[in-house]
Formats: C-alpha cells, structure tokens, sequence
C-alpha cells in the first residue's frame, strides 16, 4: 500500500475496488461522451468535406476514415482486455475482471465494423467483397476470439470460474494480434501495407492522416465512455445489495 | 472544401454506394451499442427497484 501511496500522493489501490471506481465512473462518462462526440464530428467533417481526393482510389478511399480506426480498436480493445484479464489472474481482482468483460463488445462491435466496411472497400477496389488474405482471415479469428470469449462468460454460471476461464481465453488469444498486424509483411497479401508506422513517414497527405487520427482519438473516447457505463452495469448485477447506486435508481 | 455541389458530394465519384454503406454501417453498429447498454441499464435499474418494494 505505502509503495503505491508514496509516489504521487494519490492511493491508485482505492480504486480497484468497484465501491470506489461506480461514482468515479459515472462522473467521467459524461466528460469522455462530449469529448467523443466532439471529436467524430470533427473527424467526419474532415474526412467527407475537406480531405483531398485520393490519386489511385478516387472518392472510395475515404472509407478508410472508419474502417481503419475500426480496426486498429479492434486490435487495440482486444490487447486491452487480455491486459486487464492478466491483472485480474494475478491480483485477483474483481474489479479487472469486470473491465475484461466490458472491453469485449465493444471490441467486437469494432472488428465487425472493420470487416464490414474492409468488403465494402474491397468490392470496388479488388472485385471481391471478400478473400482469404491473411490481414482478412487474422480479423476474422479475432472476431471468433471475442466469440468465443462472450460464449465462456456466459456458459459457466458460477462468476468466479467464468471469469478465470474467460481471462485464460483472452490473454492466449492475444497472439493473434501481433499476427493481424504484421501480416501484411510476413505474407505477401492483397491488403495493403501499414499507411501509418513508427519507423518511416506516413504514406498519405497531412490532412488525411488528421482526419482519421481525429477520428481514431473519437473512437477511443466513445470505447471508454461505453465501457465504463458497462463496468457500472456490471457492478450493479454482481453486487446488488450495495448501497452505493440506490440513490441512482 | 472538395465538392462543387451536393450531387457530386453524395455520388462520391461513382463510390457513392459503397462510401455511404461504410459510414452507415459503422454509426449504425455504435447506436446498436449504446441502445443495448440502455436497455441493459433500464433492466437492471428495474430489478432493483423492484427488489426494494
């Protein structure tokens, strides 16, 4: 306790417990809900009216202001989920378990809408609405991931079991998003390679990376706010004999 | 600003079709979400209430 106390002033400990964490929640929903909205809209303004026309794929590469930070919350929700179900494995607490669970239909949400709107690229683009290219059929294990993980949770009744079943699911899963993002590297595939990287400069004009940066930093608020009014669902379900929501209801 | 009229925005040169299904699909896909978390709060909320009377 003292070492966490120590360095900031702050107590972080008190907020795994989800007594603490409902309130806290509820206060910042509003706050990240705003933030999100803000920031699509933007995002769509940028991405519809002002982003110059593409010179290989004209007017249908402006798809990718969804679909890509679709997928790169798909991939990114997933790892976020294994990560709280490690924490929730090693420390034991409910509280992270809870935050697995509520990571995984949003993330899944997200890598439909990534499949989706891929084929809605792809049939103009390459003719085909669907292939099986290894970027296509990694996303596609994903979504069965996040299947598979709901179905855990939901089969077994006893809390405790499900969420450690569940947990071990998530994080062995978690290979396969290294897989989905190098895969247009170690294979050669027909979807195209990264157009954002670390190690060179983005293969696109200014005004469209902003765009779907824009756009990804929505999406990211949007996934917290949502998770975070699933986490208090959650907490109530568990727990409901606390006192701590009644004044909600 | 790209376009010179609202045909030529909404054509989306020739793409139209498949410009719009993304962009419906993916806003339609968050509103199913947040409706859900609603109508999952709604029913818990109701639990309960019921529980206390």
């Amino acid at each position: 306790m003292d070492i966490v106390k120590s360095k900031s002033g702050i107590n972080w400990l008190k907020y795994a417990s989800p007594k603490t964490f409902y309130p806290l929640a509820g206060q910042l929903i509003p706050w990240f809900s705003v933030g999100a909205a803000v920031l699509i809209v933007y995002g769509l303004y940028l991405g519809l009216l002002v982003a110059p026309t593409d010179f290989q794929q004209g007017e249908g590469y402006r798809i990718i202001f969804v679909h890509v930070p679709a997928a790169w919350f798909s991939m990114f929700l997933y790892l976020l989920m294994a990560g709280y179900a490690i924490l929730g494995l090693v420390l034991n607490a409910k509280l992270s378990h809870m935050m697995a669970k509520s990571i995984a239909p949003t993330g899944a949400m997200f890598t439909l809408v990534a499949l989706v709107t891929g084929s809605f690229w792809g049939k103009p683009m390459w003719g085909a609405w669907w292939v099986w290219d290894a970027r296509l059929t990694s996303e596609l294990i994903l979504l069965f991931l996040y299947i598979g993980y709901f179905s855990l949770q939901s089969a077994i009744d006893d809390t405790n079991r499900a969420d450690k079943a569940s947990a071990i699911l998530a994080i062995v899963g978690a290979v396969n998003v290294p897989i989905i993002y190098f895969s247009v590297k170690w294979w050669n595939t027909l979807h195209q390679g990264a157009s954002i990287s670390l190690t060179k400069a983005p293969a696109m004009a200014a005004i469209m990376l902003k765009g779907m940066l824009i756009m990804a930093l929505g999406f990211w608020l949007y996934s917290i706010a949502v998770i975070l009014a699933r986490v208090r669902c959650e907490i109530m379900e568990r727990d409901s004999k606390a006192a701590l929501f009644r004044q909600d209801i | 600003m790209q376009w010179h009229s609202f045909q030529e925005f909404i054509a989306m040169g020739g793409y139209g079709f498949y410009v719009w299904s993304s962009f419906g699909i993916t806003f339609l896909a968050m509103a199913i979400e947040l409706l859900a978390l609603k109508k999952r709060r709604q029913r818990i909320t109701n639990m309960l209430k019921q529980e206390t009377v």
